[in-house]
């Protein structure tokens, strides 16, 4: 048995400065990187591979596998970028990540683009995060001057460039294709696939995507192996992750712990929901995860525990809501969302989401008209799945989830207000005077 | 009911195009055209080279624009594409002071939308405006990746953490009378120009200022500390727990 909780990732935030080059090498940080050196880029491939690290950025696809589609005989530059576009409500992991332990990052850039090949890599960090993106940058500076990037690193005869690009602004960035024409200086919008990143990313080139969480995890399987990564974790979920429990409870924060945990473990280390609330509905992992209530309590949080609960294990982002909470409200919050985040390219996605704010605005008014539940999951159907990229199945996910466990509380939308039936300032963490709307 | 026609973009009326005024000199050009040189392919610029215009000139000026197309090689339509694709850029000056408030879902539901109001009587300005001195702008914001700290209110995209009516009023109050107002999660305030020269890729040297994170960024080390758990030893693993298929 492994403990409750596995720092690895988080293991040093708490110490002296971690940010820094200095403090990160005097705890072992780089040591996988020579490790890598030393190997050939195909056996830290296989490494990673074999290691069953999957992606942590929501889809959890198989890391090395993803690497291992990049074609070698490409005659084109390759490039890793690393997505830290990080935006999914809810989501919160790699910003302190970033902001901590930059260097566990950028080893694992290094390690990364060894494998695949590549000579430049990326870091495409969501703009909106001054002093992360200060760290980053602070933190390649460090490594450039140290010599771990640059041309003939540690007289390995490997050559690597890192570039930490801020973006502007644009949820739909995260999406892998749309991040690639964002980092090409366009508007940002996902592509047809195929082809693929792996064979026409960047430039058209052969490109890897990963998440930060996803990269950053690569030196600690450099310097501890297979069979201590796959001590922990489930059959097919294997590793630590970080979970972030936010909203109503009573102490919101960050977890790091091997995939297959419980929310109700989480719950239990962090002192439970709110004093004197109980939990209503939570998301597993961001928004577009369609939402759990009370019985998923004992769910393990791993890719195939959330699969057959009927949602995904997303990004681990734990939003925890309690009774004083309108689903009413929230739905039109996060519908909001992507209709403010459509990036238009798709008619279903920039037209539906409009409508089904209309929508839900009257639900939430307590002026909807019976039928408009079904109106509603109609128009729904005929978004998902209709659309270029994920950004629309995510949208809607969270509009039929919150029907599927909450049905009555729309359909009250027909005669009564959610204000009134949830008063907002309840759900406030602080005491409010007068009436909210 | 005719809103249907109107503009999803309600903003964008208000944009003054006769204001032709820059402060780009040769000295932002040859910046500009650095950042152009960092990439393999120039155009991957283009983001940063807007943030450094909004450095420069408060907002994406028509020159920025001018000067970014003309440097890339590519139409100011192009440009203009991408300026008014992302939010982070200005087409009308931003205070020296940016602030956001978070109204997405989950800080909504905690008190954001509480907050909100709060700033706007505070200020005597609406989402979207500047007051009438220049010193503060306001904006309603999407999800922030800061929601163990939610409600969040950010200023020149620093963090401000945990915010309370009582906070807001202090925060605004201080910004409008040019006190020195420190981040939560970061550093001491500077300026949204000063940030978006940073966000072009400009260290500004403050880096080291500020925590590692903030009490939800360390609580669960902290717990794992208390109960000493830790990920295994790699030179004492456990022994691999039985499969179905080994039973």
């Amino acid at each position: 048995m492994t403990d409750l909780l596995t720092p690895v990732l988080s293991a040093d935030w708490d110490g002296d400065r971690p940010w820094t080059l200095e403090r990160y090498e005097s705890i072992g940080g780089y040591q996988g990187m020579r490790k890598a050196f030393g190997m050939l880029p195909a056996d830290v491939m296989s490494l990673v591979k074999e290691s069953g690290l999957r992606g942590r950025g929501g889809a959890g696809f198989p890391t090395g596998l993803k690497w291992s589609l990049v074609p070698q005989d490409n005659p084109n530059p390759k490039y890793l970028v690393v997505n830290a576009d990080e935006s999914e409500p809810g989501t919160c992991k790699d910003m302190p990540l970033m902001m901590a332990s930059p260097h566990t990052l950028v080893e694992g850039v290094i390690i990364s683009a060894y494998a695949i090949g590549a000579n430049t890599a990326f870091i495409y960090c969501r703009g909106e995060v001054l002093h992360v993106i200060r760290r980053l940058q602070q933190a390649v500076d460090e490594v450039r001057a140290a010599g771990y990037v640059g041309t003939d690193i540690l007289g390995s005869g490997y050559d690597l460039n890192i570039i930490v690009h801020a973006g502007a602004g644009a949820y739909i960035c995260g999406e892998e294709t749309a991040l690639l024409d964002s980092l090409e200086g366009r508007r940002g919008q996902p592509r047809l696939r195929p082809p693929f990143p792996a064979v026409a990313g960047l430039y058209a080139s052969p490109t890897v995507i990963n998440n930060v969480e996803s990269i950053a995890s690569v030196p600690s399987i450099l310097n501890n192996g297979i069979a201590w990564f796959q001590a922990m974790g489930t059959e097919k979920s294997k590793g630590m992750t970080l979970f972030s429990l936010s909203g109503h409870v009573a102490r919101p924060g960050q977890f790091e712990a091997p995939l297959g945990v419980t929310l109700r473990q989480l719950l239990d280390l962090s002192g439970g929901v709110r004093n004197g609330h109980q939990l209503k509905f939570f998301t597993p992992g961001g928004s577009s995860t369609p939402i759990l209530t009370a019985e998923h309590l004992d769910v393990p949080l791993d890719y195939e525990g959330m699969a057959a609960a009927g949602t995904m294990l997303g990004t681990k982002a734990l939003q925890v809501f309690d009774e004083t909470t309108s689903v009413v409200r929230t739905t039109l919050r996060w519908t909001e969302f992507y209709k403010h985040e459509s990036c238009g390219k798709c008619t279903p996605c920039r037209e539906g989401f409009w409508w089904l704010v209309q929508l839900l605005m009257r639900f939430e008014a307590g002026t909807a008209e019976p039928g408009d539940v079904d109106k509603m999951l109609d128009i729904c159907e005929n978004i998902g799945g209709r659309s270029f990229c994920a950004l629309a199945d995510g949208g809607v996910a969270a509009i039929v989830s919150a029907v599927k466990y909450f049905r009555d509380e729309f359909e009250q939308g027909y005669t009564t207000p959610a204000w009134e039936l949830f008063p907002y300032g309840r759900s406030a963490l602080f005491a409010t005077e007068g009436d909210l709307r | 009911m005719n809103g249907h026609f109107e503009s999803h973009f309600p903003d964008s009326g208000s944009v003054d195009y006769s204001d032709q005024s820059s402060n780009i000199d040769s000295g932002t050009i040859t910046e500009l055209r650095e950042l152009a040189d960092r990439y393999p392919q120039s155009r991957s610029a283009l983001l940063p080279m807007l943030h450094l215009v909004q450095s420069v000139d408060g907002r994406v000026s028509p020159r920025g624009i001018e000067v970014c197309a003309d440097i890339l090689g590519i139409t100011t339509a192009q440009v203009s594409g991408v300026a008014t694709f992302y939010t982070m850029y200005k087409r009308r000056p931003a205070g020296t002071h940016h602030v956001g408030v978070c109204t997405t879902a989950l800080c909504a539901v905690m008190g954001g939308d509480i907050l909100l109001e709060r700033a706007k009587a505070k200020l005597g300005i609406d989402e979207g405006q500047t007051t009438p001195c220049g010193k503060v702008s306001l904006e309603r914001l999407e999800c922030n990746a800061a929601c163990d700290y939610a409600p969040v209110m950010m200023v020149n995209w620093e963090f401000f953490d945990n915010m309370t009516p009582g906070t807001t009023d202090e925060l605004l109050e201080a910004l409008m009378n040019d006190a020195e107002v420190s981040s939560t999660r970061g550093a001491t305030i500077t300026s949204w120009r000063a940030a978006e020269r940073v966000l072009a890729g400009f260290p500004d040297g403050r880096a080291d200022e500020g925590p590692a994170g903030g009490p939800a960024t360390l609580l669960g080390l902290g717990i794992a500390r208390e109960n000493n758990w830790n990920a295994p030893d790699p030179g004492n693993l456990p022994a691999p727990a039985e499969t179905e298929e080994a039973k």
